[in-house]
């Protein structure tokens, strides 16, 4: 080292100098750049947008959400009179969307693994049939799908008064299925103790088996004992206790069906559209997944001995899940976001309740359009944490 | 469709959020130098209130109070460009500046106009709500109604004058909410709600368009004020009144008997409230402090007519409607139809 180069290093510039060519230290510094200047230009935006309203006489907060909404919905989850405030009308809302979300994630899934595996059944017809499925259904816009369910739900049922007698005091008609509401008597939150008891030793039995099976090679009936189980134990409890549940039957009063709950035709026509339409996509998803699983693992099952159903399950899928399961979340997020659609039919999700009513009632669009944008956004993180989590068990399954 | 309406309101909250605009004032200025009046009126086509005709044309009473406006201001009805806005986008189109007044049969409300930045300028067509059923139902009042599953649109005080008149009798009910009209209309001819309720003004347009119109009845019961009228932004005092004088002018021409027909003629009155409606006689010059020619009634009679003659060919005797003047009538035959002297 020569006398120079001594002196450059000591001096406070150089010092600078060898921070800027250091490319981690240059990474933190631009980003805390790009930091600073957005957090900037979203303080710009809020105030030019404070200062723009107040100039319009529009006034802005959040206070109306403690307003009394005044309007009536026709779904509600939880307890909602006239009198209610904004908020439970928000809430009814929320719920209602990750009503509608849930369950058309759940039908659009099996429906999507179903029609995903017959396509690439040896039995023509089924192949067939599931490649016209997909290829109708996923070419039509689905808010045309949605108004075409909704107008076929509505004109296969019959009236009120004409409906379906079901069993179990259960009618269908075009206000819905109609069927007797549980009123849960006291000390039925045992039965439901009792089912998380049996639901924990389901679970461990499984592992034990599994840890047994690894082990020893014995295989042990896992599902029907863990079935057994679940169903069993609360059941015992729940007799045990003197059957502590009644029911609220519906009767046919005047122009509608008083008493018992409803599943209102907007939220059939809703599911159905929903989980069609998003059940091509995970179809094809599946397909493409179990394809880019060799052909040669199937070979080494058959080789081993196995059926080719166990060979689907135990072999095929589980490698197939790594490749399905990233478009599968998108899938998922696709669904829940297509779920707002259900203003057009008057299912009272989300955007139709609180972007809807509240927001024409109190007229604060932009508070309302900003919480709601918000809630979308957090019920797609919490979708993508909860398949990310999932997929990193899957992915750890790989040798 | 709901996710346009969406994306239309949040480019209403983005257009706030953006740059600074400038205070309210300046309408007038901005609309003569666009040339034309940018109106929002019904977007689903309101026969007799905001709907294109067979021709393409809008007509309606909301539509001839745009072009009367835009007869004030450039001399020719034709001036104005029309938006068609549902239900729920209209406030956002006005505060936002994509439309310079909304003549959408919007009823005023307290916090309509006092909360929303907007300003009602007047009372064009006096309304109620009302309800219409199936025949079958073999209902005759909404006294009978409880219980009943009712078809409603969001975002309009329908909404709530339901959920009142339910409460307020006792009597309960399940809304079924639409965010269009149309989705409205169709869901009640389908069979899913036994009852639909809007303004009644639209409540019988809207029978004509069920599968079998017959099938329905509209039932008496009136069961709130409704007073439909155009509106602007707050705080911008010229323009505001230039929206609402437009409307007297139209009030105070059939009052004195000045027609489409005959308002050249009239020029020659030797009626003093005639003489200044039209600007004729020295120094007789209205139009100006408001930013305006001195004939600018002249040019709204000629170019639309009076209120009576507008009332008529929309939704009057010459209209498939026939709907009463009623409460439209002018004060002098019995209405509430009444404009403050020009002077
Ligand atoms: N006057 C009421 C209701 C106005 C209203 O929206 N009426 C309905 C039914 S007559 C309508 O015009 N719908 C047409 C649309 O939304 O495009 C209000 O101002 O809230």
């Amino acid at each position: 080292m020569t006398l120079r180069d001594k002196t450059a290093e000591d001096s406070p510039r150089s010092w600078v100098r060898a921070a800027l060519y250091d490319a981690r230290i240059r990474g933190w510094v631009f980003q805390a750049v790009v930091l600073v200047v957005l957090l900037l230009l979203t303080l710009w935006i809020l105030h030019n947008t404070a200062a723009n309203l107040r100039a319009a006489n529009i006034p802005f907060g959040f206070d109306f959400l403690h307003m009394r909404a005044g309007f009536d919905i026709s779904q509600k989850p939880i307890d909602y009179t006239l009198d209610s405030s904004h908020a439970q009308a928000f809430k009814i809302g929320l719920l209602n969307t990750i009503i509608l979300s849930v369950l058309g994630i759940v039908f659009a899934t099996i429906i999507g693994f179903i029609v995903g595996i017959s396509r690439l059944s040896n039995n023509w017809l089924l192949a067939k049939a599931a490649t016209v499925y997909v290829e109708t259904l996923r070419n039509i816009p689905l808010l045309l799908q949605l108004l075409f369910w909704y107008k076929a739900v509505l004109s296969v049922l019959p009236g009120p008064r004409q409906g379906y007698m079901l069993p179990l005091a259960t009618n269908l008609s075009n206000r819905g299925l109609t069927m007797p509401r549980p009123i849960f008597g006291q000390g039925f939150d045992f039965v439901m103790w009792a089912l998380l008891v049996a639901a924990a030793i389901a679970w461990g039995l499984a592992r034990w088996a599994r840890t047994r099976q690894a082990a020893t090679g014995q295989p042990f009936p896992v599902f029907w004992a863990s079935a057994g189980l679940v169903v069993g134990l609360p059941l015992l409890v729940f007799l045990a206790l003197g059957a502590p549940l009644t029911f609220e039957i519906p009767v046919l009063k005047g122009f509608n069906f008083v008493g018992g709950m409803v599943i209102h035709p907007e939220l059939i026509a809703m599911v159905l559209g929903l989980s069609l339409y998003t059940a091509t996509f995970i179809a094809e998803t599946v397909r493409a997944g179990i394809l880019a699983v060799s052909v040669g693992q199937s070979e080494a099952a058959f080789s081993l001995g196995l059926q080719p159903g166990q060979t689907m399950r135990l072999i095929v899928v589980p490698q197939a899940m790594r490749v399905i399961i990233p478009p599968l979340t998108s899938q998922y997020l696709n669904l829940t976001k297509n779920s707002s659609l259900a203003l057009a039919i008057g299912y009272p999700d989300l955007v139709a309740v609180f972007a809807g009513s509240t927001l024409n009632i109190t007229g604060h669009a932009i508070e309302v359009i900003a919480i709601t944008m918000a809630v979308y956004l957090a019920l797609s993180l919490i979708t993508a944490a909860v398949m990310n989590w999932f997929n990193a068990r899957v992915a750890l399954v790989e040798r | 469709m709901g996710s346009n309406t969406l994306s239309k309101l949040l480019f209403g909250a983005a257009f706030l959020g953006a740059g600074a605009v400038a205070a309210s004032a300046g309408t007038l200025d901005d609309v003569k130098a666009k040339g034309f009046v940018q109106c929002g009126v019904n977007g689903a086509g309101l026969a007799g209130f905001g709907a294109p005709d067979d021709a393409g044309n809008w007509k309606g009473l909301d539509v001839d109070a745009c072009r009367a406006v835009a007869a004030a201001v450039f001399g020719d009805p034709t001036k104005v460009k029309f938006t068609g806005l549902s239900a729920k986008e209209r406030f956002t189109a006005l505060q936002s500046k994509e439309i310079d007044m909304l003549a959408r049969n919007s009823t005023n409300t307290m916090s309509r106009d006092t909360q929303l930045g907007i300003t009602f300028t007047g009372v064009n067509y006096f309304d109620g709500q009302g309800f219409m059923v199936k025949k079958s139902l073999g209902v005759s009042s909404a006294k009978d109604l409880d219980g009943a599953s009712v078809c409603v649109q969001s975002g309009t005080t329908t909404e709530l004058n339901l959920a009142d008149y339910f409460k307020s009798n006792g009597m309960t009910f399940n809304a079924v909410v639409f965010e269009k009209q149309e989705e409205a209309d169709a869901a009640y001819d389908a069979g899913r709600c036994d009852a639909y309720t809007t303004d009644a003004s639209g409540l019988y347009s809207i029978r004509l368009k069920m599968t079998n119109p017959d099938d329905s009845i509209v039932l008496p019961e009136i069961i709130s004020k409704e007073p439909l009228g155009p509106a602007v932004r707050q705080g911008d005092d010229q323009w505001e009144s230039i929206v609402r004088w437009t409307h007297y002018a139209m009030l105070i021409a059939e009052e004195f008997g000045v027609t489409q027909a005959n308002v050249d003629e009239m020029k020659t009155s030797e009626n003093p409230e005639v003489q200044r409606l039209l600007g004729v006689g020295e120094g007789v010059d209205f139009g100006s402090p408001i930013g305006l020619t001195k004939d600018w009634a002249y040019n709204i009679i000629k170019g639309v007519g009076n209120y009576g003659e507008s009332f008529e060919r929309n939704v009057g005797e010459g209209s498939s409607l026939k709907i009463a003047r009623g409460l439209n009538a002018l004060w002098s035959k019995g209405g509430l139809q009444y404009a403050p002297p020009i002077r």
